[in-house]
């Protein structure tokens, strides 16, 4: 991202031309760029075409029973996919299409190796986590939702909320009857921003969203701009 | 070819006769509830362009069977994931078969020489799917000629020799900026020339 507009990487991602920090740069991008995800999603589809201008030796007939065989064998030690999932991923994708595509995106990394999801950032690895199984709520004020899961841990997400700035910070609450908790900072900024909380959010609790000072404070000072009343399940 | 035929495993399995005529979608769908005729199916159906693809990345035919293995075993625990993804299936698959090569190819020193170029060999698939990959091989070739040579060469030597933009613009003794904005735009016009078949849901690719 040394030079040059970032929307123009969609190329180059969607070849894997991009690698160490260039990829994470991008990725990073692509969070929060709307246009970047739907050139990435086109992109990949006229970069899968390219695999049909290749004519080369068929596979050994032995590749089939090895790949059944392995997955066969590694079926019983994946979680099995929650049925619940087609449900908050169509109403994310409803409040923001794009939601389901960076969903698409992560799942496409965090399939491709072992290896190399041992690389995948925690903070990714907890987002998907949360958002592979979870109910989501619209916020009011503000266009967002908080997605929340049966282990109570959640996710915020924001479209378009202005960036804060230098000298401020967006800061999440979770309310729960009386008592209010700072449950993590986020800068806003274009596109559509997660951020994972860091405090369970119980049945009938309010999360919330205040501006404030940089570094974040430990009970809110500003006026709630989003909120969201996660009703019992 | 499939051999997986309906074993009892407590579970009742689909049988090849059910797949068939089955959308690429739908078999996904049967995925991700651990059906493993599905993913026979899937490799019925894409299993040999995933190893050619492989192949002409890796040269090696270990490392293609790795890549692809490792592509389907990304389908099959991800495949419930999917259904909030707006591309194809095939899209998906060869794209995490490309990234794997691709990883592996770079921690391998084999890749550099160049990339092979496609070869007219004939393999031993049925009637049917030759004749519509040979349709497409078309489709994407003649695309593939109507872009200025610096930009073809740019993503050719991208997505079949598994090189980065920096490796590109070193390569090619040209700038980073140069390299990226000849990605974007050749791609961009691959996509048009593609079209439908670049975004829509029918098809193959």
């Amino acid at each position: 991202m040394d030079d040059g507009s970032p929307h123009e990487l969609s190329a180059a991602y969607a070849l894997d031309a991009l690698d160490g920090d260039d990829l994470r740069a991008y990725e990073e991008h692509l969070a929060g760029c709307d246009r970047c995800r739907e050139d990435v999603a086109s992109f990949r589809a006229a970069a899968a075409a390219l695999a049909y201008d290749v004519d080369l030796p068929s596979p050994p007939e032995t590749l089939e029973h090895r790949i059944l065989d392995a997955a066969r064998a590694e079926r019983p030690n994946v979680v099995p996919l929650p049925r619940r999932w087609a449900i908050p991923a169509a109403a994310l994708a409803a409040a923001s299409a794009a939601a389901a595509v960076v969903l698409g995106i992560w799942a496409v990394h965090l399939s491709n190796s072992l290896d190399h999801q041992r690389q995948i950032r925690k903070d990714q690895k907890g987002l998907i986590d949360v958002l592979s199984d979870c109910k989501p709520t619209p916020t009011k004020g503000g266009s967002g939702s908080v997605c929340v899961a049966p282990t109570r841990k959640a996710v915020l997400a924001v479209d378009g909320l202005e960036g804060a700035g230098k000298s401020k910070t967006y800061e999440a609450w979770v309310i729960a009857g009386k008592r209010v908790e700072p449950a993590g900072l986020f800068q806003g900024g274009a596109g559509r921003r997660y951020l994972q909380l860091t405090k369970p959010v119980p049945n009938g609790a309010t999360v919330a969203v205040t501006l404030e000072k940089r570094g974040g404070v430990s009970a809110p000072t500003g006026a709630i701009l989003l909120k969201a009343e996660v009703k019992p399940s | 070819m499939i051999s997986l035929r309906g074993r009892g495993r407590g579970r009742s399995q689909t049988t090849v006769r059910e797949l068939a005529h089955l959308s690429d979608e739908a078999v996904l769908a049967l995925i991700a509830r651990s059906d493993e005729q599905a993913l026979a199916e899937l490799y019925r159906r894409f299993g040999r362009l995933a190893y050619g693809l492989a192949f002409r990345i890796l040269r090696d035919d270990a490392l293609a069977q790795d890549a692809v293995q490792e592509a389907f075993l990304g389908v099959w625990r991800a495949a419930g994931r999917f259904t909030a993804e707006r591309s194809k299936p095939s899209t998906w698959l060869l794209t995490l078969v490309h990234r794997r090569a691709v990883d592996l190819v770079r921690r391998e020193e084999r890749r550099r020489t160049e990339p092979l170029p496609p070869e007219a060999e004939p393999a031993g698939a049925e009637a049917a799917d030759e004749a519509e990959l040979a349709a497409r091989r078309q489709t994407i070739r003649a695309a593939l000629r109507q872009l200025p040579p610096e930009q073809r060469e740019a993503i050719e030597l991208a997505y079949y020799g598994g090189y980065t933009q920096s490796e590109l613009a070193e390569r090619l003794g040209q700038p980073l900026g140069t390299i990226k904005s000849r990605m974007f735009t050749g791609l961009a016009r691959l996509r048009d020339a593609l079209g439908e078949d670049a975004r829509g849901q029918s098809g193959l690719v």
